[in-house]
């Protein structure tokens, strides 16, 4: 929020340009194929999360005895700690920023659907089991097939990518229809 | 681990745990001041009121494909590529799609989001983990049903059209050239037409 005062320092911007932020993910990714041979990547090891949560839902022995869960077992490993920094970065950032702040409704679902809390969860909630399904049936998210698997040019990386993108605009545009009208 | 690696990763056990923080930490800071942590900036995208989320991702394909196939050409990287299996790829995105315009976040998005305070975030976050656990239960049905459906098997754009990688990249930046080119000087429109109101 400086409107007269002079620019904050890089610390202290909320935000920053967006073909900069794009660079360097980027140069983030040449690193981590080069130094830890591995692709940024986020829904692989959230699995491995989800199958030691529902372990009190589903008994053990359910989840040991999923294929897809012994093959995404729960470990402490690179992918996990990753998702841990990703914590850990979303929230000194918005505290150097000065824009950490609880949220339940944001403006633009505030706008079209108004301010019910549980409305929103709700759609939060089912929103998050769709996203989760479907990342881990094309096995890969926004980070692990759109920008890793299109970065090397991968057929399902770029498949993903625009289908998703595709998919997305129809969903947008029935759920808030077409009339550009909205905030930023 | 794969299979076919050619190059040893230089930092593994415990100093890459350590490393892994630190990359999650600046793709955190990245994802939060690049803005894609915020709800509205998402659904804006696919509204086409607001690029931030498609000037992010062209821009981290074309400087981390460039860069990623100079160490794969120098030796100093491997590629990891998945498998296209192309029903689940498809269908798998098309719900992807659905879920993220409703959820307002993807995965990684999410989870920044939820570190710097969106509460409706967090509980998106107990979705992905139902989600995830609902498409482990599906898995047998799935792996038998649906992934061998059109299995390219861990192909490359260039493997299938026999255009070389250079090629695609000057293809790609171009069309990014253009579009950009577009958008920012919609942007300056827009931005001149309306007086401004500050920082969201």
């Amino acid at each position: 929020m400086s409107t007269s005062r002079s620019k904050p320092g890089i610390l202290r911007q909320s935000r920053w340009n967006p073909y900069a932020v794009g660079a360097a993910i980027g140069v983030l990714s040449w690193v981590v194929f080069a130094l830890v041979d591995k692709p940024l990547g986020v829904t692989t090891s959230l699995t491995g999360l989800a199958g030691a949560c529902a372990v009190p839902v589903l008994g053990a022995e359910t989840i040991a005895s999923n294929d897809y869960f012994k093959a995404h077992a729960f470990k402490w490993d690179y992918g996990m700690v990753f998702l841990g920094g990703i914590a850990l970065g979303g929230f000194l950032s918005s505290l150097l920023a000065g824009t950490f702040r609880a949220e339940a409704v944001p403006s633009v679902w505030r706008e079209r659907f108004g301010g019910s809390v549980l409305k929103r969860m709700s759609a939060a909630f089912v929103g998050g089991i769709l996203a989760m399904y479907g990342a881990r049936l094309a096995d890969g998210c926004t980070s692990g097939n759109g920008i890793s698997g299109s970065l090397q040019l991968a057929v399902g990386g770029w498949t993903f990518f625009l289908t998703l993108f595709a998919v997305g605009v129809i969903t947008a545009a029935l759920l808030f229809g077409t009339r550009r009208s909205s905030n930023s | 681990m794969d299979l076919f690696a050619a190059v040893s990763a230089p930092v593994s056990g415990s100093s890459a745990l350590i490393a892994s923080l630190v990359f999650g930490a600046i793709f955190g800071v990245l994802l939060h001041r690049g803005g894609v942590a915020h709800y509205n900036t998402i659904v804006n995208q696919f509204r086409f009121l607001d690029f931030t989320v498609l000037k992010i991702m062209m821009t981290a394909i074309l400087v981390g494909g460039l860069g990623v196939l100079a160490l794969h050409s120098a030796g100093l990287a491997n590629y990891h590529i998945k498998a296209a299996n192309m029903l689940g790829v498809t269908v798998g995105a098309a719900i992807f799609g659905v879920g993220m315009v409703v959820y307002g976040y993807c995965p990684g998005t999410a989870i920044a989001a939820a570190a710097s305070g969106s509460l409706h975030a967090l509980v998106g976050l107990v979705g992905l983990l139902v989600g995830g656990t609902l498409y482990a239960l599906s898995f047998p049905w799935v792996a038998q049903h649906v992934l061998p459906v059109g299995a390219l098997g861990k192909v490359r754009l260039p493997d299938v059209t026999g255009v070389p990688a250079l090629v695609w990249f000057a293809v790609l930046l171009g069309i990014a050239a253009v579009v950009f080119f577009l958008v920012e000087r919609a942007e300056r429109r827009t931005r001149a037409a309306a007086a401004p109101v500050g920082v969201r």
